[in-house]
């Protein structure tokens, strides 16, 4: 599955993951295109039909990245996401799909570098475990 | 509130195992509110059945629909033009009074519930829910320092505690208060022992209740 070059949404709270991403775009540091970011003004916005919309749109991966826990704009908005992760992370394994497509990572503002290698680390996992099973097989 | 919670996914995914084109209905009533069945959930549902068919290469369509009630048939009624659509099974995401609904006004449509209903309760927190009535038809909650003895002693008994009542907790489970435990403190701390607390409650009629089989309430004012 080495041509394998998965689809992968992250869920990027405006006060961190996504400003170190534009970090790690002065920086210029490289992150795999395969990573799609999606704004969302705290990760407390989450919701779990946005990672099952992602899947159903054809994501191989979907991970949410909100601010350090304590670090929160909003207080506990990165501690409500969790669990919502968690919640959606039990559903898969109830529909026999890998956990682990779904993750929620932690970085704050400043940590360019670190939303690199979130950026490698993900994707390099979805592509040890191949496309998602949820698409659509097709007549084989 | 009704509270309820959602069966589990396997469960539902056996009911459209067989099915080409399904329909979930949500409540925008108490299903709502215990974040069991309304618009939210019936989003998620219908996404995760799409997501497992596509995963299994089954062809499934799965469209979805909130009522205002389910326990109403003047909002069943606004599904007319849907079951027109001839779906191969309804999924109510009402308490299980819903679907019943569904099922006596369509007839000829295959409804399943797919929630477990659970009792009458209220929020304790967000997220946590808890019994407090059991709808005997007969309140006498009054005589307990307001709380219900039916509902939240494991044996519905109405001179309590019984032997079994240790540390202020039930015997049947380290996790459950016994009610009687809280109604005596409660008694001791108002000082209404002598008042309240000592004089025996009566046996209790409960033909009220689900014993006297099941009921129905008509308001002759409110009849057409
Ligand atoms: S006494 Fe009967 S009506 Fe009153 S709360 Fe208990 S079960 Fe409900
Ligand atoms: S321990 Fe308390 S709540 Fe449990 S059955 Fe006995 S009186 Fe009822």
């Amino acid at each position: 599955m080495s041509d394998f070059e998965p689809k992968i949404i992250a869920f990027c709270c405006q006060y961190c993951a996504y400003s170190a991403a534009d970090m790690a775009g002065s920086m210029r540091l490289q992150y795999p295109t395969n990573v799609e970011i999606v704004l969302i003004p705290c990760t407390g916005r989450f919701d779990m039909l946005f990672a099952l919309k992602a899947f159903e749109g054809g994501a191989d991966g979907v991970y949410v990245a909100g601010c350090l826990e304590g670090t929160c704009h909003f207080l506990d908005g990165n501690i409500r996401a969790k669990k919502r992760v968690n919640y959606l992370r039990n559903e898969l394994k109830n529909m026999g799909v890998e956990e682990e497509r779904l993750r929620m990572y932690n970085l704050s503002a400043s940590q360019g570098p670190r939303f690199m290698e979130i950026a490698y680390e993900f994707t390099d996992l979805i592509k040890q475990l191949g496309p998602s099973p949820f698409k659509k097989k097709d007549a084989a | 509130m009704i509270i309820a919670e959602r069966k589990p996914f396997e469960e539902l995914k056996g009911f459209v195992a067989d099915k080409k084109k399904v329909l979930v209905v949500g409540c925008r009533g108490c299903v709502t509110v215990c974040n069991a069945g309304g618009t939210k959930e019936v989003g998620i549902l219908a996404s995760e059945l799409r997501l497992d068919a596509g995963k299994d290469g089954r062809e499934l369509t799965v469209d979805e629909h909130t009522l205002e009630r389910q326990c109403d048939p003047e909002y069943i009624e606004e599904l007319v033009e849907m079951v027109g659509k001839n779906y191969d099974a309804i999924l109510s995401m009402a308490c299980s009074v819903g679907p019943q609904f569904i099922s006596t006004r369509y007839p000829d449509q295959t409804v399943y519930p797919s929630l477990n209903t659970l009792f009458m309760g209220g929020a304790l927190q967000h997220g946590i829910w808890a019994e407090r009535c059991q709808g005997c038809g007969n309140c006498v909650i009054h005589n307990f320092g307001g709380m219900c003895p039916v509902a939240r002693c494991a044996k519905s008994l109405q001179n309590g505690p019984c032997g079994g009542s240790a540390n202020g907790v039930c015997e049947i489970s380290k996790e459950v208060d016994c009610i009687w435990h809280l109604i005596a403190t409660k008694m001791m701390e108002t000082g209404k022992v002598e008042t309240d607390f000592a004089p025996v409650q009566p046996i209790k009629d409960w033909s009220t209740s689900r014993d006297g089989g099941p009921r129905k309430v008509v308001r002759e004012d409110l009849v057409k």
